[in-house]
């Protein structure tokens, strides 16, 4: 069931972006950044924690679980050790994907040769 | 010619962006990256008997690796035109902005090339999820308390 959930939240975030990029001016770079923010919005209220309960990766692998993760981790450590939390965790949980796509980014850059 | 039969001919000349057959297409490939996603999460918490949260950012790693690799094999480009939303909104589209903006500007040099324009697109993602993040983080506090 959960990969039934996951092709469909997944699914439709894409089509929702695809929607937007159609329609409007907006470029992915503004898209992406929007829903971002949707992201950590959502998981104020901890709503997103419930599409990460029933889609599974499909919640975790759109770029909205990169704000959800943003303030999972900052209120996580807010909650241990107050107001300074916020800035001490708020990449406890995405530094993994960043530095993985930095070094792995960095390396191909310097291997491969760019085409055109 | 005036401006309005040049509107006109601009109209009707300029290609009919297919809506419709894009949203399809984008939920499709979405939705089998997704479902693609929860079936490794199963693999790993099985084979390397991980828990679930550990084994979900193994997952986004795993993502961000095949995107960044596909992206220097210049294939990632050619499907991106072709999905669009699909690829980029998933974690993928993070690490081909990394990658092909290292690529792009590494004739400049290691440091002003790669370094400087290794966060070009990817930035504003960073930059608007932790402005995002303390500005709701800070609401939290004040009104729940965590």
């Amino acid at each position: 069931m959960t990969y039934i959930y996951a092709f469909l939240f997944c699914g439709f975030v894409c089509l929702i972006a695809q929607i937007i990029l159609d329609n409007t001016k907006f470029t992915p770079g503004h898209i992406t950044s929007l829903f971002v923010v949707i992201g950590a919005f959502l998981d104020v209220f901890g709503i997103y924690d419930k599409f990460v309960l029933y889609a599974g990766a499909g919640a975790l692998l759109p770029i909205t679980s990169f704000g959800h993760l943003l303030i999972h981790g900052a209120m996580d450590m807010a909650h241990d050790i107050g107001p300074l939390g916020l800035s001490l965790g708020i990449f406890n949980l995405t530094s993994a994907g960043i530095s993985i796509a930095l070094v792995l980014s960095f390396i191909l850059a310097i291997v491969f040769k760019p085409k055109h | 010619m005036n401006k309005n039969k040049y509107k006109e001919i601009v109209n009707r000349n300029t290609p009919k962006e297919e809506c419709f057959k894009n949203g399809i297409i984008a939920f499709l490939v979405g939705g089998t990256i997704g479902a693609l996603g929860e079936l490794l999460l199963r693999c790993y918490m099985m084979w390397l008997n991980l828990p679930r949260k550990e084994s979900g950012i193994l997952v986004t790693l795993t993502f961000v690796a095949i995107a960044s690799i596909l992206t220097a094999l210049g294939i990632f480009d050619v499907l991106v035109t072709k999905v669009k939303a699909a690829l980029f909104i998933p974690i993928t589209g993070f690490a081909h902005s990394m990658t092909s903006a290292a690529l792009e500007y590494k004739h400049e040099g290691l440091v002003l090339g790669i370094g400087t324009n290794i966060f070009k697109l990817a930035g504003t993602v960073i930059l608007y999820g932790v402005v995002s993040v303390y500005v709701f983080g800070l609401i939290r506090l004040l009104t729940i308390g965590g």
